[in-house]
């Protein structure tokens, strides 16, 4: 049996692709290592906002939004999306500086932001502490519940006929007539198409078919606090976005922004560095100052994806025919499901509304080498 | 490097090896929660209060005196939160937050109660067995008026014998096992006739008080509005289930009730030691060598955390932990290791019986576990029903962390530590086997700290704030 498309990786990413593509008439498969979105897809932030998008990404991070917003319409399942104010804020003459200048440019590219006092702040999120000096107000923002998008995109990938194998790790590809055979731990699965989504891990992918795509793996670090009473209502973050802040409708708060711990591909997530979870916590409880009477229930690290050039690998192999990768999008969880939706677009044979990201730009002159046979 | 050795919890384990580490000449520095040492079996009382004497206290004092006077750098009212790589530790104390590192690490943080849910077991007056010894212990304080004592193994007559040496009044106790099943564990108890008789005391103080005893009785109940005003009993078989026969309606403003201790092994699970799954032993445990060496250099692991078996073996056990921990740093002669430690296991051996039988009676009881039914919570601090745990596996949870995604059982502020063995346990009705379905995934803080104790007074320009993001 061959699939029209076969899916490497669970993820935000390889997930939407796999169902835009099965509900365009494909006959999919996704492949994926452990349950699905359990990696970064599943523990990170939630955080759905454009003051930390990149402003090349701010289009799609739009679309993206309103794809969250409307979950349920084209998810079918809540992940918990809660759509809000967002605040970027500015503590020193410096941070004002960089605010300005951030906050200008993703305007430019289309973010409804706007500059607005420390006391028109105030105003809108009252939680916020009395020195910030300059904020950035974005009516576009949000969070998701992150731990429910395996949970969402499972029922959706059944209901919308997708051949879920979970706990199948995939080891090779090789390329044959026809298409692909994947090597995995179920057996060989055959598909005309292949998608790589797996995330850090699309660079050992790549690697299957002899393409070699160097991928950062960032460690962020995530504090979660008990259920406290209300303290924020706005998705709170700084100005050089070393911060993201929101307090849930159940009562906890998550605190994040990218602070890095120790870990990397091969052992995932290993540990938090106790300086930088107390660097991070003195900057919100900064920033929302109610928050010091919380306590901390749990705090954890993820890993992200990064290209050399901090933007996404989002389409065609070039020089495998029908091959394409999806991933190493930054502020991946908020802009992922618009890209791979336009990835799946393009499989189908549509046009996309927006450009992919193709991997060309970062693959230097070599072309790939024939796809290694193991 | 600021020390030798640490040591994180100074109940009979820790204490012991802290004192075996510095005894052989190492620089120890032993962190514990609670004001002062002896863990939850020798828990010394409240400052300021005095408590009569028992063997429990008076083991304590004397543990307590020992380490007064030794060598061992001890920081007691420090909640750690954090371990790490080089081993590091980081806790909150009075004084803000604080870190110790050393080459080698000693974990000895002990067990947690297990209660088996039935309905009614988060009303108001419903405490755990072990809390209890805690409240009689460490307050001096009853659980309530009228109480009932409940679940199984030695706490049982613990708590029932404190209630009444405290002047309280007991209802009744309904133990799971039978008067077989303790005639059956008699040989081995015997092994330790120090024991034996103590337990031969706490059967008279209840005996010569004429409470009731039901035996092979388990909670069905507790009944009441805002906080429990009755408890009925029914039969249970061998398994733990529920048999024919008739309920037991008791009044009463209090229930004391426990179904033995879960291994509390968040610390080599952080470090993802190798670990198997023990039922007997209380739940998954971490593989050790015979010296308490976990599979990860430098940390050693032993007392109930490592599996349930009491204070006699956690003492040995403790003292092997840290001669090894002496020997490995070089301070201490193969000869010399090889003297002690043998005297160490020699206790541990002659205590095995013992220990053994009592995890046996406090081991999970399958058939306990089936008996809950669908609406009653499981997770109290999430509010999860075995309903809603079996619901989560029909839409595809097939072990313990993607329960947690799909459901949030064990995100609380227990982390778990409460709910993971039963939901574990039904989870693994339905998937087949424990070790399949896991543990939950350790994460720090090991206790929930406050933000304001973590961060402690600062200055916003003293934040080292990484550079900015790409824009
Ligand atoms: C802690 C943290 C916080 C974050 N916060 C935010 C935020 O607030 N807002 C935001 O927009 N973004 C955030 N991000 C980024 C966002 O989470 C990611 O960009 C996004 O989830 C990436 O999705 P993905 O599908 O590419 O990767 P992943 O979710 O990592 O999925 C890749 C999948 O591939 C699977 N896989 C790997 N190897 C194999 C194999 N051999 N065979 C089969 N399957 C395999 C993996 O198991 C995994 O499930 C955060 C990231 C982290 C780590």
């Amino acid at each position: 049996m061959i699939h029209d498309l076969a899916v490497i990786g669970g993820g935000v990413h390889g997930s939407t692709v796999a169902l835009f593509a099965a509900r365009g008439g494909m006959k999919v498969t996704l492949i994926e290592r452990g349950p699905l979105c359990r990696e970064a897809s599943g523990v990170n932030a939630g955080t759905l906002t454009l003051q930390m998008t990149r402003v090349a990404l701010i289009p799609y991070a739009l679309r993206a939004h309103a794809m969250w917003a409307s979950a349920r319409e084209w998810l079918g399942h809540d992940v918990g999306v809660v759509v809000c104010d967002g605040l970027s804020l500015a503590f020193t003459e410096q941070e004002e500086e960089l605010l300005s200048f951030r906050a200008g440019k993703r305007r430019e590219a289309g973010a409804p932001i706007s500059l607005v006092s420390g006391a028109e702040a105030r105003r809108i999120e009252p939680g916020v502490s009395d020195t910030v000096r300059l904020a950035g107000y974005c009516k576009v923002d949000g969070f998701a519940n992150a731990y429910l998008t395996g949970l969402a995109f499972r029922r959706a990938l059944i209901d919308a006929g997708v051949a879920l194998q979970e706990n199948t790790p995939a080891s090779g590809i090789v390329r044959e007539d026809g298409g692909f055979a994947v090597q995995t731990s179920n057996g060989v699965v055959r598909a005309r198409r292949i998608v790589l989504a797996g995330g850090v891990w699309i660079e050992p992918m790549l690697a299957w078919l002899g393409i070699a795509l160097p991928i950062k793996t960032l460690i962020n670090q995530l504090v979660v606090t008990e259920r406290v009473r209300p303290v924020m209502r706005t998705v709170v973050g700084i100005a050089n976005g070393l911060l993201s802040l929101k307090q849930y409708p159940h009562g906890t708060v998550v605190i994040g922004g990218g602070w890095q711990g120790i870990g990397d591909r091969e052992r995932g997530g290993v540990e938090l560095l106790p300086d930088r979870v107390i660097g991070n916590v003195r900057l919100a409880c900064h920033a929302i100052p109610d928050l010091k009477a919380a306590r901390v229930a749990r705090a954890w690290a993820g890993l992200e994806a990064e290209t050399a050039d901090a933007l996404p690998a989002a389409g065609p192999i070039p020089g495998i025919p029908d091959a394409y990768v999806c991933g190493s999008v930054h502020s991946g969880y908020t802009s992922g499901p618009y890209i791979a939706r336009l990835l799946a677009e393009r499989i189908l044979g549509h046009e996309t509304d927006l450009p992919l990201f193709p991997i060309d730009r970062l693959l230097g002159t070599a072309t790939p080498s024939e796809a290694r046979h193991d | 490097m600021t020390h030798d050795v640490i040591v994180l919890g100074a109940g009979p384990a820790g204490a012991n090896a802290a004192l075996a580490a510095a005894e052989a000449g190492l620089k120890v520095v032993l962190f514990e929660q609670q004001p002062a040492a002896g863990g939850q079996v020798w828990r010394a009382p409240l400052p300021g209060l005095r408590m009569p004497s028992s063997p429990e206290k008076d083991s304590g004092d004397a543990l307590r005196a020992r380490l007064a006077a030794s060598a061992v750098e001890i920081r007691f009212g420090r909640t750690v939160w954090s371990v790490g790589q080089h081993f590091r530790v980081d806790a909150v104390g009075p004084g803000g937050n604080e870190h110790a590192e050393a080459p080698r690490l000693i974990a000895a943080t002990g067990a947690h109660e297990r209660v088996v849910p039935f309905p009614g077991w988060t009303l108001p007056g419903v405490i755990g067995l072990a809390a209890a010894t805690v409240l009689l212990k460490s307050h001096g304080a009853l659980p309530g008026t009228r109480v009932v004592v409940a679940g199984c193994g030695p706490l049982l007559a613990v708590v029932a014998a404190g209630i009444l040496k405290a002047g309280g009044t007991v209802a009744a106790i309904a133990d799971l096992a039978g008067p077989g099943d303790w005639l059956k564990a008699l040989p081995a108890l015997a092994s330790q006739p120090r024991l034996l008789m103590r337990g031969a005391a706490w059967a008279l103080k209840i005996g010569g008080a004429r409470i009731p005893v039901h035996f092979r009785h388990g909670v069905r109940a507790a009944d009441g509005g805002e906080a429990i005003e009755q408890v009925r009993l029914a039969p249970v078989d061998a398994a733990g289930g529920f048999s024919a026969g008739p309920e037991i309606t008791l009044a009463a403003d209090a229930l004391c009730v426990g179904h033995g201790l879960v291994p509390g092994a968040e610390i080599p699970r952080l470090f993802r030691t190798a670990q198997t799954f023990d039922r007997r032993r209380g739940g998954f445990i971490p593989r050790l060598d015979a010296c308490g060496r976990t599979s990860l250099n430098g940390l050693y692991a032993c007392g109930d955390g490592v599996g349930i078996r009491g204070a006699l073996v956690a003492e040995a056990a403790g003292r092997l932990a840290g001669l090894a921990s002496a020997h490995d740093a070089g301070a201490l002669s193969a000869d010399a290791f090889a003297a002690a430690a043998g005297q160490a296991r020699a206790r541990i051996a002659q205590a095995r019986a013992f220990s053994d039988a009592m995890a046996e009676m406090m081991a999970l009881r399958p058939a306990q576990v089936a008996a809950i039914p669908p609406e009653t919570v499981v997770c109290r601090c999430e509010d999860v029903t075995r309903a809603d745990i079996e619901a989560a596996h029909a839409d595809g949870a097939r072990d313990l962390n993607q329960l947690k995604q799909f459901t949030r059982c064990g995100m609380g502020p227990c982390q778990g530590r409460f709910c993971g063995d039963v939901a574990g346990e039904l989870l693994a009705a339905k998937v087949g086997s424990r070790e399949a379905v896991g543990a939950f995934t350790a994460r720090p803080p090991l206790r929930p700290v406050p933000l304001a104790d973590l961060m402690g007074a600062f200055d916003y320009a003293d934040i080292p704030i990484p550079a900015p993001a790409p824009l």
